[in-house]
């Protein structure tokens, strides 16, 4: 048996109704026969009537409404047909879900699933990375799944969990991964995990660029060095005490991302290891991310734009030159 | 096929009976509310409250017919000029003072302040700044209750002429007609959105044409006159618990203020002052009950008194208590505390 990112997502929003009648899933053809624009919730509104519900082009009040449901002791999924639209409903989930229990002592047990990040041809309205952005604000928890495992368990912890959490899944992932099957358990929401142990120079990354950074670990391991990955898993809460620890050991860092270059994940891991653990780098701490441009269409445009294992790579050999 | 209603008809009582068998109740909640906000203005007026303050003066009575119909379990999401509907509702009038004297012991506990105050535990919403947000937010609790089974519901969120004009707010109307939720809308039109008049804020004829527009049934009332407020606000609510379909009042008055309390409303023009709608609410329904000798003046006296006293009470009570300290508070906007990222 074989599973995939997006089956898997699928799988644990099939557990997490059957298992919690708290929970709806509320999105833009998420339901009828459709199953949403990437199918991740393909079959659902058939198994659960009534608990998988199309809503009008409306992001907005697409998380308004899960959020008075959430308040009400409802668990809704908010699926955002792609991550660049929830800009629409940035208002209900910045201002309202990312304030309602500082202000209120109420907390807001939202799940919004963002589908983020580049395909080829889908230009700068269908690929963006919006993790930096929700990461900025108070109140919400920023999980970036990395394998078809984390994408299963971080998405049942995601509706457990009390607060707002943005679940930013990647669509480039959605088929390319794949796994035997699914565990019952995670590691414990905000620990990064060491996805690839070495010496030489640690890359921090998370979701899909945490895979292009195993595969230019791959590249540099056949010149000699050895690449220790960690996977952040979420980007907030963000381990710093595991990335240190790695850096501690190896002295280099280099962090990938696929969000735009200014601020962000990134910049955040380097200035929590420049300021907490500035005597451990030998050299000082590189980062790369996507060009700061709006995301191109073309395959040729697109492939240059985001880091891949190849630029990484490049990237660490000068790192490891230092 | 569903009709946009133009109510204008007048209360049906007879000469001798009040407008409707609650109007001293309501006048009662409009008549704390003014004395109340007149001392929060004099407070703020002499330094004493931080930030602003905005009062809801003319719009009473519009404000009271909002809250008086809910029951237990209701939802009200009320917003900036509704303290005559919060007091309807239950909201202790030391949640007010609490709030904007910025005590620790206040439902905000100094983390907000003013208006933007609410119990979400006791189904009153805490209003964000962002106009027309809150409307799909009551959708949604109404949903819940759906869900979870529960029955004869409704909820009632308060917008004004210048929060319709949002895209929050179509995209909450839509939604809770397909949703077809038991949901009242009460806008208010104050003729300003702060110093905006109606001219440049909407094109349409008249706002309650709307409400076909959302598959909502609209009314449009005298917000001046306490008993076709709760006439026609009433009977919204009854339609909704009932499972009509979600309904919309326009209610039109002059907002008898400044946006808030730094704003000395210069711009208010003495044509619109001379309108009808710009009458006081207050000011009629006490004539009324004047003119209907539905009580006597020696009771009336004693009613303000009984408001004095209780505005005093809540002042000073809030007064005494402690504020809120930086060293000493929990900076915490997680409620699942082991998540909380660590920036030491």
């Amino acid at each position: 048996m074989s599973i995939t990112y997006l089956e898997a997502i699928r799988e644990a929003q099939a557990k997490l109704l059957r298992d919690d009648e708290r929970v709806f899933i509320y999105g833009q053809d998420v339901g009828g026969t459709f199953g949403g624009a990437f199918k991740a919730t393909k079959g659902l509104a058939k198994e659960f009537p009534g608990r998988v519900l199309n809503t009008p082009i409306s992001e907005d009040a697409i998380v308004g409404t899960a959020i008075g449901a959430a308040i009400q002791g409802m668990r809704p999924i908010v699926e955002m047909q792609f991550a660049d639209f929830s800009s629409i409903a940035l208002n209900q989930i910045l201002n309202n879900a990312g304030t309602h229990y500082w202000r209120t002592n109420v907390p807001v047990p939202i799940t919004i699933r963002l589908p983020s990040g580049g395909t080829k041809g889908s230009g700068p309205f269908h690929s963006q990375s919006m993790e930096s952005i929700y990461a900025h604000y108070p109140g919400l928890i920023v999980m970036t799944p990395a394998t078809v495992e984390d994408a299963y368990t971080m998405l049942i912890e995601a509706v457990a969990i009390d607060d707002p959490v943005i679940y930013c899944e990647h669509k480039y992932l959605y088929y390319h991964l794949k796994a035997d099957k699914l565990p019952e358990k995670g590691l414990p929401t905000g620990r990064a995990r060491i996805a690839r142990e070495g010496r030489d120079l640690t890359i921090v990354s998370y979701s899909a660029m945490m895979q292009e950074s195993l595969a230019a670990a791959e590249e540099l391991a056949r010149e000699g060095f050895e690449a220790e990955v960690v996977d952040l898993r979420t980007v907030k809460p963000l381990d710093a005490d595991t990335v240190l620890a790695s850096v501690a050991r190896t002295g280099r860092l280099l962090c990938a991302g696929e969000s735009f270059p200014w601020g962000g994940a990134t910049a955040e891991v380097i200035a929590r290891v420049t300021s907490q653990g500035f005597h451990l780098l030998d050299a000082a701490p590189q980062r790369l991310n996507a060009k700061d441009t709006p995301i191109p269409y073309h395959p040729n445009l697109w492939s240059a734009h985001r880091p891949n294992a190849q630029n990484i790579a490049a990237k660490a050999r000068a790192l490891l030159r230092e | 096929m569903l009709q946009t209603a133009q109510r204008t008809a007048k209360s049906k009582t007879k000469k001798t009976a009040p407008p409707h068998d609650r109007f001293l109740e309501a006048f009662r909640w409009m008549l704390l509310t003014r004395t109340l906000e007149e001392k929060l203005v004099s407070l703020y007026r002499g330094g004493l409250i931080t930030g602003g303050v905005y009062i809801g003066k003319g719009q009473e009575a519009v404000s009271v017919a909002c809250g008086l119909f809910l029951q237990q379990g209701d939802i009200f999401a009320p917003l900036i000029r509704d303290q005559a509907g919060r007091s309807a509702f239950g909201e202790p009038l030391i949640d007010v003072t609490r709030t904007y004297l910025g005590s620790r012991l206040g439902p905000m506990r100094g983390r907000d302040g003013n208006i933007h105050r609410g119990h979400p535990r006791k189904n009153e919403l805490a209003m964000i700044s962002h106009l027309g947000a809150m409307i799909s937010v009551t959708v949604g609790t109404l949903m819940a209750k759906r869900f979870k089974g529960e029955k004869n519901f409704v909820g009632l969120a308060c917008i004004g002429e210048g929060g319709m004009q949002t895209g929050s707010l179509h995209e909450g109307m839509n939604i809770a007609a397909v949703e077809q939720v038991p949901l009242v809308v009460v806008a208010t039109n104050n003729h300003y959105a702060y110093s905006t008049p109606n001219d440049r804020e909407f094109a349409c004829h008249d706002l309650v044409d709307r409400a076909i527009g959302y598959g909502f049934e609209g009314y449009s009332l005298d917000g001046t006159d306490l008993g076709t407020c709760l006439d026609v606000i009433g009977g919204a609510v009854k339609r909704a618990r009932a499972g009509r379909p979600p309904q919309l009042v326009v209610a039109s008055v002059l907002r008898l203020s400044g946006h808030g309390e730094h704003d000395d409303a210069s711009y208010v023009t003495e044509e619109i002052k001379r309108q009808p709608f710009a009458r006081d609410c207050l000011k009629v329904a006490e004539q009324t009950i004047i003119d209907l000798n539905l009580v006597d003046a020696e009771t009336l006296a004693e009613w303000r008194k009984e408001a004095a006293a209780q505005v005093h009470e809540a002042i000073a009570a809030a007064q005494k208590e402690p504020a809120p300290e930086g060293d000493k508070e929990d900076w915490c906007a997680l409620s699942t505390r082991d998540l909380v990222d660590s920036f030491e």
